[in-house]
C-alpha cells in the first residue's frame, strides 16, 4: 500500500518513514541538479564573494518555498517555452550521485525534508538525512512521461538562464509515485544492495 | 535529391517515443522474472506502462533525450553535406516540438543553445558510403546517465586480473556492470568494443547497439562470450533501478576490432532500459521506418 504525504513534511512523518516505502506524494516542490547545486554551493554556502542583489533575491524566495519541502533531481522537457505557458511534458529523475559533494549543505540550507531522484546518495547525505530528518525518494528513472503526468501545474521559474533542463521549477504535483531509498535513520538500499553486488562480483572473478 | 529534414523529423519522433518492439519484449520478460509485491516488479511496471503512455501519447519516454547520434550509410548519389544539414534542420525542429529536450551545453560558459544544435559533434553523425543504392539513417538517443558510465579498459588490468583474452574482456565487462549501479538506468544493455584506439574504440561501442537485441552474433565466439556476460551480471544482483532484482542487463553485443600491438582497449557503452534506437531507410522515393 501507498502512504499519501503533503509537502511541507512534518519531521514525525519522516521519521516514520522506511525503507521500501512506496509512497504518493503532492505539494509544491522545486527541480535543480547539477548547475543548481552548484550555484547554491557557490554564492550560499562557500561564497567567494557576497552574491548579487537578484541573486539573493531568487534564494529568498526558494527558502520560502523549500523549507519543509523537497527538491527534485529533474531536467524536465517543458513545453510552452514561447509563450510561458510552461507545462511539463516528461520530468523523470537524473542521476543524484553527481549532488553528493554539495546535497547535506543544501539540505541543511533550506531544511529540506526530501530529495529525490534516482540512484541514490553517499554517505554525507545519508547523515544529512539523520540530523534533519530527512529521506532520499527513489523516483523511476526513464519513466518521463508518466511521471509528468503527476505534475499538475508549473508555478514559476528561477535560473531559467542555466537552460531548460538546469533551471529551478517551482512544481505542484500530486501523487507523485516514489519508494523511499534512503530513510532518517541511517539506512540505505543502494549500501545494501552495493554490497550484495560487489561480493558476487567478486566470486565471479575468483 | 528531395530534401528528407521532413522524414529525419519523423525518424527522431519515432524514437524518442516509441520503444522498438524487441527491447519492450525483454523489457517484458524481465518484469514477469521478478518477484510479484516486489520493488523490482514494481518499477519494471511503471516502466512498461511509461513506454505504452509514451507510444500512444507521442511524447519522449525519458526526459533525458540525450546525445542524437547518427550512423549514415550514404550510396554515392547522395551529398552528406545536405544530409548533414538536413539533420541538423530536423533536430532543431525536434527540439522546438519537445520530442527532444534541448542538451547542446557550451562547456565554457555553461549556455544551453536551446535547439540541440552545437559545434559540429553536436549531433552526433557518422558517415560511411555504402555500395548499396540505399540510403539508410540509424538514429540512437543515449542519455547522460548511461553515457556517464560508460568505461574503456586498458589491459592488462592488475587489479582485475584480466589479461589480453576473452576471459579479460568477461572479468572487466562485469566490472563495468558493477560500477554502472545507481546512474545508468538498469536493465540496461552493453555494447562492447575489443580493440581500436581510444575513440574508435568508444564508436565501435555504440555502433554494435544498432543491432536487434534478438539478432545472433555470427562469430561464435563472442557469442558466447555476451551470453555469458549477460548470465553473470544478472547473478550481481543489481536489478531495475538498482532496487535488487533478477534483472541486471538484458543484452549484450560484442564487437572486435583491429588495435595497435602495444594496445588492448576494452571499451564498454552501457544502454539504459530506455533503448531508443530506430532506423529510415530511403529506396527510391519509398522511405520505410524500423
Amino acid at each position: 500500500m501507498e502512504i499519501h504525504l503533503s509537502l511541507p513534511l512534518p519531521d514525525e512523518a519522516v521519521q516514520d518513514l522506511k525503507v521500501g516505502d512506496s509512497i504518493l506524494l503532492s505539494g509544491i516542490m522545486v527541480t535543480g541538479r547539477d548547475a543548481a547545486h552548484k550555484w547554491l554551493a557557490d554564492n550560499f554556502i562557500h561564497p567567494k564573494a557576497p552574491p548579487s542583489g537578484e541573486d539573493k533575491q531568487v534564494f529568498e524566495s526558494l527558502r520560502e518555498i523549500l523549507s519543509g519541502s523537497a527538491i527534485y533531481h529533474c531536467g524536465p522537457v517543458v513545453a510552452g517555452l514561447d509563450t510561458k505557458q510552461y507545462r511539463f511534458v516528461a520530468a523523470g529523475p537524473t542521476t543524484s550521485i553527481r549532488e553528493e559533494p554539495y546535497q547535506g549543505d543544501v539540505m541543511k540550507l533550506f531544511n529540506l525534508k526530501a530529495v529525490i531522484g534516482k540512484g541514490g546518495m553517499g554517505s554525507r547525505t545519508l547523515q544529512a538525512c539523520r540530523d534533519l530528518p530527512g529521506v532520499y525518494l527513489h523516483a523511476i528513472g526513464g519513466a518521463a512521461s508518466l511521471i509528468a503526468r503527476s505534475v499538475q501545474e508549473v508555478l514559476g521559474v528561477y535560473k531559467l538562464e542555466f537552460g531548460v533542463p538546469e533551471a529551478m521549477w517551482v512544481i505542484r504535483i500530486q501523487d507523485f509515485p516514489a519508494v523511499v531509498t534512503m530513510d532518517a535513520h541511517g539506512n540505505s538500499l543502494h549500501d545494501a544492495v552495493r554490497e550484495y553486488s560487489t561480493s558476487e562480483l567478486d566470486r565471479l572473478l575468483q | 535529391m528531395k530534401d528528407l529534414s521532413k522524414d529525419i523529423l519523423e525518424l527522431i519522433r519515432r524514437t524518442s517515443t516509441d520503444l522498438p518492439a524487441d527491447v519492450e519484449t525483454r523489457l517484458i520478460a524481465a518484469r514477469d522474472n521478478e518477484a510479484s509485491g516486489s520493488a523490482a516488479r514494481s518499477a519494471m511496471d511503471t516502466i512498461l506502462a511509461n513506454v505504452e503512455m509514451t507510444r500512444r501519447d507521442s511524447t519522449p519516454i525519458c526526459q533525458d533525450t540525450g546525445t542524437p547520434i547518427f550512423f549514415v550509410k550514404i550510396p554515392d548519389k547522395w551529398n552528406p553535406r545536405d544530409l548533414r544539414g538536413w539533420i541538423r534542420d530536423a533536430v532543431a525542429e525536434a527540439t522546438r516540438l519537445t520530442y527532444l529536450r534541448p542538451n547542446a551545453v557550451d562547456s565554457l560558459n555553461g549556455r544551453n543553445t536551446g535547439n540541440n544544435l552545437g559545434s559540429k559533434h553536436f549531433p552526433t553523425i557518422h558517415f560511411e558510403e555504402t555500395d548499396s543504392e540505399t540510403l539508410t539513417i540509424d538514429l540512437i538517443l543515449k542519455g547522460g546517465g548511461c553515457e556517464n558510465v560508460g568505461a574503456q579498459y586498458s589491459l592488462p588490468d592488475d587489479r582485475l586480473k584480466a589479461g589480453r583474452d576473452l576471459e579479460g574482456v568477461r572479468r572487466v565487462a562485469l566490472d563495468a556492470v558493477n560500477r554502472a549501479q545507481g546512474e545508468g538506468c538498469a536493465p540496461g544493455f552493453l555494447g562492447i568494443a575489443i580493440g581500436g584506439d581510444r575513440g574508435t574504440g568508444f564508436i565501435a561501442s555504440k555502433e554494435v547497439l544498432l543491432h536487434k537485441t534478438d539478432e545472433k552474433n555470427p562469430d561464435p565466439q563472442l557469442a558466447a562470450l555476451e551470453e555469458k556476460i549477460t548470465g553473470e551480471a544478472n547473478q550481481l544482483g543489481i536489478g531495475p533501478m538498482g532496487f535488487g532484482g533478477s534483472s541486471t542487463i538484458l543484452g549484450t553485443r560484442v564487437t572486435s576490432e583491429y588495435r595497435l600491438p602495444a594496445s588492448y582497449f576494452v571499451t564498454v557503452s552501457y544502454m539504459c532500459w530506455a533503448f531508443r534506437r530506430r532506423r529510415m531507410t530511403v529506396e527510391g522515393d519509398q522511405i520505410t521506418y524500423q
